[in-house]
C-alpha cells in the first residue's frame, strides 16, 4: 500500500479482522494469520503500513478508564477560530486528552477527557480553562445506551 | 478491578500499542523482566474484567472512507430518555449512544448518537432514520459533523 486509495482487500480484511479483537496467546499474529490466508510476516508487514500511513489510528488494548477505578468525559470549547490553532495545541497537550475533534457548531473543539482518578477531572478541566481563558461544557455520561460499531473498510 | 503495580507497568507498556513482533506478548514481557505467562494471564484478566475493552485495530474513519462522521444530539424528555437511547442504540449504524448532561440556555440536548457515513447523503439518511424513529419526542436537535481529527491517541497513564 502506497497510498491512502491503494488499500487492496487483504488490507480490508485486516482491518476488518482486527477491529473485532485480538488473542492473548503467545503467536496471535500467526493465528490471525492463519485465519485470513495469509503468512504471518506479511500480516505484520501490511499492519506496518496500515499505522504509518495513519489508515490505523493504533492496534493494540484499548484501555477502559471507568474500569481501572478512573474517569472519562466529554467536554466541549467555544473557540474563536483565530484561536484554534493555538487552544487545540494547549488542549492537546494535556495527556488526560483522549480525542480531540474539531466539528461544526458554535462549540468547536470536542475533547475526551480520561483520567485515572474521578476526581482529577476536574482539575484537568480546571487546567483547560486557566490556560484557554476559555469556559469548559463538561458532559459526563449519564447513562451508556451502546458503543461499538465497527467500520467496514 | 483493582490494578495492581504489575498490572500498571504492562498498562504503560502496551497502552501505545501492542508490538508488531511474532511474539508480541513475550516482548512486553522481556521489556518488564516478567515471563510471558504473567503477562499473559494478566492481560486475560484485564479483558475479563473489561479493563482492557479489547485489543484491536482502531482505524482512522476518514481514510476509510467515512468522510462524514456526525454527532448527532437531540434534546428529549427526561422521562423519556432511556427508553429512547435504548432504541437508538439498537440501529445497526449508531456507534456511540449516550445521555448527557444539557447546558441550557445554550445546549438543550440530552441524547447524543454517533454516525458514519462515506456520504454526505447517507450520513443524512442515518439522521432522518434517528428523526423518524424519536418522532414526536423530540424538541429540537442538530448534527455536529467533526471536520478534523485534532487528537486520537486513546487512554494514557502517566509514568
Amino acid at each position: 500500500m502506497s497510498g491512502n486509495n491503494a488499500m487492496d482487500d487483504v488490507d480490508k480484511a485486516i482491518i476488518n479482522r482486527l477491529q473485532q479483537g485480538f488473542p492473548i496467546c503467545s503467536s496471535p499474529y500467526r493465528k490471525v494469520a492463519e485465519e485470513l490466508g495469509l503468512g504471518e510476516r506479511d500480516l505484520l508487514s501490511r499492519l506496518q503500513v496500515l499505522l504509518s500511513a495513519g489508515v490505523l489510528s493504533r492496534f493494540g488494548p484499548m484501555y477502559h478508564a471507568e474500569h481501572m477505578g478512573g474517569a472519562l468525559t466529554l467536554a466541549a470549547l467555544k473557540v474563536p477560530e483565530s484561536r484554534f490553532d493555538e487552544v487545540a495545541e494547549i488542549v492537546n497537550a494535556f495527556p488526560e486528552v483522549a480525542h480531540n475533534y474539531a466539528r461544526n457548531h458554535v462549540l468547536n473543539m470536542w475533547f475526551v477527557l480520561a483520567t485515572e482518578k474521578p476526581e482529577q477531572v476536574q482539575g484537568v478541566i480546571a487546567g483547560i480553562e486557566r490556560q484557554t481563558g476559555l469556559t469548559v461544557y463538561n458532559m459526563p455520561k449519564i447513562t451508556e445506551y451502546f458503543v461499538g460499531l465497527q467500520l467496514e473498510a | 478491578m483493582e490494578i495492581d503495580v504489575i498490572d500498571r507497568q504492562i498498562i504503560q507498556a502496551t497502552q501505545n500499542g501492542l508490538p508488531l513482533v511474532a511474539e508480541p506478548y513475550q516482548a512486553v514481557a522481556e521489556q518488564l523482566g516478567l515471563s510471558e505467562q504473567v503477562v499473559l494471564q494478566r492481560m486475560s484478566a484485564m479483558q475479563q474484567q473489561g479493563v482492557i475493552r479489547r485489543i484491536a485495530a482502531v482505524p482512522n474513519h476518514y481514510k476509510l472512507g467515512y468522510r462524514f462522521n456526525g454527532m448527532t444530539v437531540w434534546d428529549v424528555d427526561d422521562v423519556q430518555v432511556d427508553c429512547l437511547g435504548r432504541k437508538v442504540a439498537a440501529l445497526a449504524f449508531v456507534s456511540h449512544c449516550y445521555q448527557r448532561p444539557r447546558h441550557l440556555p445554550d445546549w438543550p440536548y440530552n441524547l447524543f448518537a454517533m454516525v458514519h457515513g462515506k456520504t454526505e447523503q447517507d450520513a443524512e439518511r442515518q439522521v432522518a432514520m434517528i428523526a423518524e424513529l424519536l418522532g414526536a419526542f423530540v424538541r429540537s436537535h442538530d448534527v455536529l459533523y467533526s471536520s478534523k481529527i485534532l487528537k486520537k491517541t486513546g487512554l494514557r497513564i502517566a509514568g
